[in-house]
């Protein structure tokens, strides 16, 4: 459903050229839910906006959904689901129910599956309290929810989200990973999240691909990243033991690469 | 496209309605700025009975042309000049994952209809013009034909100052310098120019194409650079040849997009 063979993007900085992500493989299945971690600056947002479209790879390819996502990116997007966590994809100053009703024209949803859908979601992220609200007035939680119920109107094979627990209470947060657990779970949707917080990771996602200084350092389930540095009690010591050690080599892979039995093989 | 245009279009005007002063105001605004076109048109002709071998009516009816080109394709394409702002604040990265083109994405966002203010203003002064004039039927048609190729034109000019954003976030200046400005310099008879300067905006930069070719054509006047009357004929095939630039260049820069570090 998602692959990258070998995708690589530079920037051209102050006449320096910044390797953001460089020599990136790896394949997701249909219907997995995959965690992308790594420190901040390692790429993650970078490799996200490659497979959404927004940006061209520099060197290698990726394709999602069978597209190349720069390429076809009009088509892709029905395909697709995308949340930023970081910045709204609704109109800032319409209130919630046009802003939905709009992505609904411009998907070309029908409007009695549309109502269904909408209903649903109004049940499950409680939406109804703040739809006439614009939503530049919604608070960040709300905003969220409105943000991930936008991106699924569509019933998009495929999600990514860009760090979409971000700045939410614990409440919401786990509202959210619930809802996104089970709706995507019902409807087979193939799920690729960034996050800095790893109890997404543990709700959400059998595997994770640790990416840093642009490349993947690690590929496999939640068991046997934990496995890579034993005697850490929680996820969170084995992750910082990861970054820490990534940030005196930074240079080679820091660590054992793709785990061979790994989820990985299919596409 | 046309219809996703519409779509956010509308939109946008109804959101815009939710404030009818503010409608109305900036609608009054820009008839007012429309009106000292007008006027200062008015001032030259009280002083001089022509303007550069014009008569008013003549002038009139260029400036008509042009300014109505003009205003139309502001309404439609004029917002392509904030790219630079959603480069900025991230919200192209946005339009990039809807399923609609950019470009009509960002043209279309904010759609200010108090612009159709100005169209209207400007067709007026053509409408005005041309009765006044005796424009034989068989030139007649050129004139929507010069119309809508100077929107075209106009539009294609938006789009290139867009393009360029990609590359200087301080672009904006720029692009306005030559939208804006082409829309004041093709307000008079470009005979009132430097004979350098018309050469310029007929093989470079087709702003000639706009009113003044197509527009000494219909009023069956001669060229004063001496180029056939039937060069006036060519102002689609003009507008069309800056239009496929215009397209290129703005393939480029989203091809070359790179989005926001964040
Ligand atoms: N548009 C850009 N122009 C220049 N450099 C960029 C751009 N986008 C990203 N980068 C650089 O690429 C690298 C990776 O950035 P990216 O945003 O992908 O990191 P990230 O993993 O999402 O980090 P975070 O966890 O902090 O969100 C960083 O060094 C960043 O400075
Ligand atoms: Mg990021």
């Amino acid at each position: 459903m998602i692959e990258a063979d070998g995708a690589g993007r530079t920037f051209r900085v102050r006449g320096r050229v910044v390797h953001a992500v460089r020599d990136l493989s790896f394949r997701v299945a249909a219907g997995e839910f995959v965690a992308c971690l790594g420190p901040n600056g390692a790429g993650k947002s970078t490799t996200i906006k490659m497979l959404t479209g927004i940006l061209t790879p520099t060197s290698g390819r990726v394709r999602v959904a069978g597209l190349d996502p720069s390429r076809r990116r009009t088509a892709l997007a029905r395909r697709i689901g995308v949340v930023f966590g970081q910045r709204t994809t609704l109109w800032w100053d319409l209130p919630l129910r046009d802003s939905l009703e709009l992505v609904r024209l411009l998907y070309k949803v029908d409007r009695k599956v549309f109502r269904e859908r909408l209903d649903e979601m109004c049940d499950l992220l409680d939406l109804g309290g703040f739809l006439a609200t614009p939503v530049r007035q919604l608070s960040l939680g709300q905003r969220m929810r409105g943000d991930i119920a936008a991106a699924l109107l569509h019933d998009p094979v495929v999600l990514v989200l860009d760090e979409p627990t971000i700045g939410l209470d614990v409440v919401s947060k786990a509202e959210v990973r619930d809802f996104l657990r089970r709706r995507c779970a019902e409807h087979g949707t193939t799920v690729l999240l960034t996050t800095h917080d790893l109890g997404d990771v543990e709700r959400l996602c059998r595997r994770v691909l640790l990416i840093d200084h642009g490349r993947l350092a690690f590929d496999g389930t939640v068991d046997e990243l934990r496995a890579t540095a034993p005697g850490r009690a929680s996820i969170e010591d084995v992750v910082a033991e990861l970054y820490l050690r990534s940030r005196t080599t930074p240079r080679t892979p820091p660590l054992p690469l793709p785990a061979p039995d790994g989820p990985s093989a299919t596409a | 496209m046309i219809r996703t245009y519409a779509l956010l279009a509308w939109t946008w005007t109804r959101a815009a309605a939710q404030y009818p002063v503010s409608f109305a105001l900036m609608t009054a605004g820009g008839v007012v700025v429309g009106g000292l076109d007008i006027a200062a048109i008015w001032v030259i002709f009280a002083n001089t009975g022509t303007l550069a071998g014009f008569g008013l009516t003549e002038v009139m009816f260029l400036y008509g042309a042009s300014q109505l080109a003009f205003a139309l394709a502001d309404l439609l394409f004029g917002n392509l000049d904030r790219i630079s702002r959603h480069i900025v604040s991230g919200t192209l990265d946005v339009m990039l994952i809807r399923p609609a083109a950019p470009f009509v994405q960002v043209a279309s966002d904010r759609f200010t209809p108090h612009r159709i203010g100005r169209s209207i203003q400007a067709g007026a002064v053509l409408a005005v013009g041309l009765s006044r004039l005796d424009v034989p039927l068989g030139r007649v048609w050129m004139v929507p034909v010069m119309v809508v190729s100077g929107v075209v034109i106009f539009a294609a000019l938006f789009t290139l100052g867009g393009a360029l954003q990609f590359l200087l976030t301080a672009a904006p200046e720029v692009a306005n310098a030559f939208t804006y400005g082409g829309a004041t310099l093709t307000q008079y008879p470009l005979s009132v120019y430097d004979p350098r300067i018309v050469r310029g905006l007929t093989f470079g930069l087709p702003l000639a194409f706009v009113n003044w070719q197509p527009g000494l054509y219909v009023l069956g006047r001669p060229d004063p650079l001496g180029l056939p009357s039937w060069t006036g004929l060519l102002s689609p095939a003009a507008a069309l040849a800056l239009a496929a630039v215009a397209a290129l260049a703005w393939r480029a820069g989203i091809r070359r997009y790179r989005s926001t570090g964040s």
